[in-house]
């Protein structure tokens, strides 16, 4: 099964590569791009015939690993 | 052994921990990190480098090395548990410090010495210095930049020029019993006049002097 995970950093810690590529794109004559977030997507391939078990088991590797819980919130979009 | 420094895949500054710890009287040992007994030593080092090559985040594989379950089991127990550099992001990886660690604000590899000010005396890597103590000594990281959403960190050590964006200025974070401490210039590359500075001398020292049997050394 496919699964796509998204790690978000969340919206109170810097993320200073983000700000660094919206100063590029005002240098570049973009104006009005109030905010840039990059996150980062990790997408899997997982033995499975339940979308729901596969998530658990997904979201569990997110909390033991993928994810900081500290700094970052995760997004699991499972492809039936 | 009294001091045991820990070698990841990727670490680089063993030999630096090594070389300082002996050159100041005490006794260290490199072991590797798929080793599981730490019953011989006293004390131990996480050093700086690049554990696993940062994959995913700095720190993010070595916390799941298996000695990193007797680092912890010390860490609990009281002994005294020092990360540097790397060493510190692993043991925020690891729950052990709070916090975590970003890009440097500026994106700038900073590699460069640094003026830091001591504000706790009551940890292991502190207790020989005074409050208000300025050291200068190296910074050499990219992602430096400390958060602690949870404000329950105690920063021992701060930066006194901000350099890289890190929260409360943090150089140097303890655990609320001050026998953890994780700090991210590099001590151990300020013991000598041949380096440019002895400033890191006096914490060293200060670890060495809470390792039990180096009391006797």
């Amino acid at each position: 099964m496919n699964v796509t995970v998204t790690i978000r950093r969340r919206s109170v810690i810097a993320d200073p590569h983000g700000a660094t590529v919206a100063r590029a794109l005002a240098d570049l004559g973009h104006q009005g791009v109030r905010s840039l977030r990059i996150d980062r997507t990790i997408h899997l391939e997982v033995d499975g015939e339940d979308p729901e078990t596969v998530r658990e088991q997904v979201a569990a590797m997110c909390e033991q690993l993928l994810a900081n819980p500290v700094l970052e919130d995760y997004e699991i979009t499972v492809d039936a | 052994m009294n001091v045991a420094v820990v070698v990841f895949p990727g670490s680089n500054c063993e030999h630096d921990v090594v070389h300082a710890v002996r050159l100041l009287g005490g006794d260290a040992e490199a072991v590797w990190h798929k080793d599981t007994d730490l019953s011989g030593a006293d004390a131990v080092v996480l050093p700086g480098g690049f554990a696993h090559g940062d994959a995913l985040r700095t720190g993010a594989i070595a916390r799941l090395s298996p000695i990193m379950q007797s680092v912890r089991t010390m860490a609990d127990s009281g002994a005294p548990v020092l990360g540097i550099c790397n060493g510190f992001q692993i043991l925020c990886e690891a729950g052990i410090l709070p916090g975590a660690f970003i890009a440097n604000r500026d994106l700038a590899f900073i590699c460069r010495m640094i003026d830091v000010e001591v504000t706790d005396t009551n940890t292991m890597l502190t207790s020989g210095a005074q409050i208000g103590q300025r050291l200068r000594i190296p910074l050499n990281s990219y992602e430096g930049n400390w958060v602690d959403p949870t404000h329950t960190g105690r920063v021992v050590v701060r930066y006194t020029d901000d350099p890289n964006g890190s929260q409360d200025h943090a150089a140097a974070v303890a655990n609320p019993a001050g026998n953890v401490v994780g700090i991210m210039p590099h001590p151990e590359r300020a013991t000598e006049q041949l380096l440019g500075s002895v400033d890191g001398r006096v914490l060293l020292e200060s670890f060495l002097a809470s390792v039990p049997s180096a009391s006797h050394v």
